[in-house]
């Protein structure tokens, strides 16, 4: 068995670990490398972090908390935003990267997702995933944290973008986003229905019987941040609680 | 040379740079080599780091002439790391992309992580994730080895599509399951160590079999 895995998501605007609701609104919490730590010596299983402003600005400020953090922290790390072409993977896998998150600029060239498969491997590529609920039903895929459409749907965005080497999929539901309120849980067992690579869940925790219903839904890992932020949960208690409702768990 | 002297080969692969970094943090003095030339006397421990698909990884062994390297150095039977793709070469062949030969320096394949799972199900592939460290082979014990002093059950980072499958029983030092499917987490044969899994990535378990890996 892979135990669920309890990942801290960092969002970054320029050098503050900053938190939005809805991916909007954003409110500065405080030093990422600080809490990075914490959580690492809390037990998480991953971190990600992700830059989200870097694709509105076309820049990208990670590098350097990405090395600091690698030098004091010995699990995967994920880093997203505004990653564009190899070499901008190749920058962040330097500082301390393991992976890679693409969003906006997958969808704008989806070959990049084959490239950077073909290229690290496809345990490095992580699509990742904005989806919105749509009126008429179904979801809709967005770039730049919620903010534009695509017209895409996410269900047959996933099913390519896997066929075209992503190794794991990193789903955000604009919607649940900083809502507290739990996970869309219709999109979760939609995606992972129809891939077949492990699906991180994010946007939406309210309490720790969030993660047992998204593992039930298909998540393979679940991704926290405001819960964790606030201090409303630490890494240890959620695993404790997911433990104790029958999830397997890496406990330290 | 001192027992913290490490070489680590790089051949282009992706996460080399967390490899030297938990390393480093072990104490070790880390040279990179990234072409077989740049050896004149052969190192004390040598690391072979590794992400991404086989047949790309001994590729970039053979062009930069590390094929011929690690058989040279492990005739003196000094202490070797192989870490996934990196232990995953150290076997006959790979049959990832086709069947590509590996180094051969253990018997037996590197074959696809059944796509089933013990109960007949469809599972997630690749297999990403902190899974279990169990007993290996018959005879085999972890004390005096990378595993000394790690606990039976501690749980370690693997992330990998393909897996690797020793011919001989006593090569398997460890096992893990995923969804009750057994898979070989780490072999040894001598002085050769292969993990599966990531320990460079595996937090303080990770870290510890590092640093008795330079210990040996």
């Amino acid at each position: 068995m892979a135990s669920v895995r309890i990942i801290g998501r960092l969002d970054i605007k320029g050098e503050n670990l900053i938190k939005g609701i809805q991916l909007e609104g954003l409110r500065v919490v405080g030093d990422p490398n600080e809490f990075a730590l914490r959580y690492y010596q809390q037990g998480a299983d991953e971190l990600v972090f992700m830059d989200v402003v870097a694709s509105l600005y076309q820049r990208n400020n990670l590098s350097e908390i990405i090395k600091k953090a690698a030098d004091e922290i010995y699990i995967p790390i994920t880093v997203g935003g505004g990653i564009r072409s190899i070499d901008d993977v190749h920058t962040m896998l330097r500082s301390g990267a393991d992976k890679v998150a693409i969003n906006t600029a997958a969808l704008a060239r989806p070959t990049l997702i084959s490239e950077v498969s073909q290229r690290f491997g496809s345990q490095c590529m992580v699509l990742s995933v904005e989806a919105k609920r749509r009126d008429s039903g179904g979801w809709e895929a967005y770039t730049d944290n919620g903010r534009e459409h695509t017209g895409i749907d996410v269900i047959e965005w996933v099913r390519r973008a896997v066929e075209l080497g992503a190794g794991e999929v990193f789903l955000t539901s604009v919607d649940q986003e900083g809502t507290r309120k739990g996970f869309d849980l219709a999109l979760i067992q939609a995606v992972s229905d129809s891939i077949n690579v492990p699906v991180i869940v994010s946007g939406g925790l309210g309490k720790a019987d969030d993660v047992a219903l998204a593992v039930a839904a298909g998540g393979s890992a679940v991704a926290l941040a405001d819960a964790l932020h606030w201090n409303r949960l630490t890494i240890g208690k959620i695993k404790e609680l997911s433990k104790l409702s029958g999830l397997d768990m890496r406990i330290l | 040379m001192s027992n913290l002297d490490l070489t680590v080969i790089d051949y282009g692969i992706g996460n080399l740079h967390n490899v030297v970094r938990a390393l480093q943090h072990c104490g070790a003095n880390v040279t990179l080599i990234d072409d077989a030339s740049q050896i004149k006397t052969l190192p004390e421990r040598l690391v072979l780091p590794g992400v991404g698909a086989f047949a790309g990884g001994m590729r970039e062994i053979q062009n930069r002439g590390f094929d011929d390297l690690i058989k040279r150095y492990v005739c003196t039977e000094r202490p070797f790391l192989g870490i996934c793709v990196g232990a995953q070469m150290l076997f006959d062949v790979g049959e990832e992309f086709g069947n590509h030969s590996g180094l051969g320096l253990i018997s037996g394949r590197v074959k696809a992580v059944p796509a089933f799972s013990v109960s007949s199900k469809r599972h997630r592939i690749p297999h990403i994730g902190w899974s279990c460290l169990e007993a290996g082979g018959l005879e085999q014990t972890w004390r005096n080895t990378i595993l000394d002093g790690v606990n039976l059950g501690a749980a370690v980072y693997f992330v990998h599509s393909y897996a690797i499958y020793p011919d001989k029983q006593e090569d398997q030092l460890a096992m893990t399951y995923y969804n009750g499917i057994p898979i070989c987490a780490a072999v040894r044969r001598n002085n050769i160590y292969g993990c599966q899994f990531h320990p460079e990535r595996s937090a303080d378990v990770g870290l510890q079999i590092l640093k008795s890996f330079m210990l040996i």
